[in-house]
């Protein structure tokens, strides 16, 4: 049996943070991403602007210095914030920008540019004839998209989607930079003390290649479920 | 007796793509029971009519009633739109389009396609809406069918299902864009004889088609387009039988 030297309780605990903070920055680059794809796909010249800023600006900067930025150049910003507010009103508060949550807004705002990407192509490659029907039988918009451009776009979406989320699984080993307790900062911990790197980094990889088996089973059943009508079922 | 409004009246629709005029003032008032074929040379501007009764195209003129409604429009930075899009989504509840290219919705079986718009847009029960679309898809023979994707069925039967999804809705009017121009000719047959039996029973239809006999022994009325123009409109024995312009005689000449 291998020896984890009393680390496998903390192990584990990392191991539950990487995964809180890689489902949650998924929801968070999903909601993200669809407002994305909209907003590009939109006839307002502000909306289709913005959109393309925030898809160039987050794709052309390399995630490690996004997560620097965010999160030592948000404490700042934060406190130059709550010295006016102490200066001005006499409030004194002080703000300290939580690892965690800084961890899943950053990958959660870079993966959103991705998603945004990826949403737009499926949306563009839904046949115009199923959205038109949709409308001529009295659907509003919000109808249109729940019943008809959703679940249509979804087959297509699907296949950039798991890639998308296979990269940002691996992207959350960033958060240790930070300072979250995350798997890969503690077995690297446990790898300096116990001077047994390859035991630990081992179980962080074999962690990190079980989540990506099981989601791999998940998205070719969400796959299967998009493609009903299409002939690529069963 | 009070006069009933008629199901659908549009009113000097003008409508440009670019600076093309395709459309140049048409109008046409639908009474009830009326059939009303659209005919004409492709790009005469009779399926862009028929696609401004119920805006999938926006005309850049001209008015539209349904029911006696008039749809309210106003003018933006895109051009003219419609004022309230709540009253166009009410509108188009009542006018049912079948497609050339069927649309049937890809990823529902055809039962799923049929109590769609019934159950989500007109708010009927799920019960409800199953027990008319079955009546709907035996009626269409499409009863053994229920259950099949579109993608499963022939492209007569998607139309025949298409003809049933439009009657779900128990539309005031149904609308009919050359619903028999994508099927193979052996397949035609079945579509049109549908669409006589609803002619028959009185349903009120306007039919963008290259269906001459159809056109002939169903439509109370016939509307020959020309380069956006009605170049000829009447009864089918005065427009098909005893056609005026020269435009029209070539147009119905046989081309073999």
């Amino acid at each position: 049996m291998i020896d984890l030297h009393g680390y496998g309780p903390r192990l584990a605990e990392g191991a539950l943070v990487t995964l809180e903070v890689a489902i949650l920055s998924l929801i968070l680059s999903v909601v993200l991403g669809l407002l994305t794809a909209s907003a590009k796909m939109s006839r307002s010249w502000f909306l289709h602007r913005l959109g393309t800023l925030y898809t160039t600006v987050i794709r052309g900067i390399p995630d490690l210095v996004l997560m620097l930025l965010l999160f030592f150049g948000g404490q700042m910003g934060v406190n130059v914030f709550t010295d006016w507010l102490y200066y001005q009103f006499d409030i004194d508060i002080f703000i300290n920008i939580n690892e965690f949550i800084a961890g899943v807004l950053t990958i959660g705002l870079i993966f959103g540019a991705y998603m945004g990407e990826t949403f737009r192509g499926a949306f563009m490659a839904v046949e115009y004839g199923q959205i038109e029907a949709a409308r001529a039988y009295g659907m509003t918009n919000w109808l249109v998209f729940k019943r008809v451009r959703f679940p249509q776009m979804m087959r297509h979406a699907l296949p950039g989607l798991s890639n998308n989320w296979m990269v940002l699984l691996k992207t959350t080993a960033l958060v240790s930079v930070i300072g979250l307790s995350d798997m890969v900062r503690i077995a690297s911990e446990a790898s300096k003390a116990t001077r047994e790197p390859f035991t630990f980094m081992l179980i962080v990889g074999a962690v990190y290649l079980a989540i990506a088996t099981v989601s791999e089973w998940g998205f070719a059943r969400l796959q299967k479920r998009y493609s009903v009508g299409f002939g690529e079922a069963d | 007796m009070a006069a009933t409004p008629l199901p659908l009246e549009v009113r000097n629709i003008k409508k440009r793509f670019g600076d093309t005029e395709v459309l140049k003032g048409l109008s046409l008032q639908a009474r009830q029971g009326d059939v009303i074929t659209l005919i004409g040379a492709s790009g005469s501007g009779k399926s862009t009519f028929l696609r401004c009764m119920n805006l999938l195209e926006q005309p850049n003129e001209g008015d539209l009633l349904v029911h006696g409604e008039e749809i309210r429009f106003k003018q933006t930075k895109h051009g003219r739109e419609p004022a309230d899009w709540n009253q166009v989504v009410r509108m188009r509840a009542k006018l049912s389009m079948v497609f050339q290219s069927f649309n049937l919705w890809a990823h529902m079986t055809l039962l799923e396609n049929v109590i769609e718009a019934p159950v989500h847009v007109l708010g009927k029960s799920r019960k409800e809406a199953t027990d008319h679309a079955r009546s709907l898809l035996d009626r269409v023979g499409l009863a053994d069918r229920a259950d099949y994707y579109p993608a499963q069925m022939s492209g007569g039967q998607q139309q025949r299902g298409a003809i049933a999804r439009a009657l779900a809705m128990d539309p005031e009017v149904m609308l009919f864009d050359e619903p028999t121009s994508a099927l193979d000719p052996e397949l035609v047959g079945d579509v049109l004889k549908v669409m006589r039996d609803l002619a028959d029973e009185g349903r009120t239809m306007i039919v963008v088609t290259h269906e001459m006999a159809f056109a002939r022994d169903v439509s109370t009325q016939v509307m020959y387009l020309h380069q956006g123009v009605v170049e000829e409109a009447g009864p089918p024995d005065d427009v098909l039988g005893n056609p005026r312009s020269e435009r029209l005689r070539q147009f119905l000449a046989p081309k073999h």
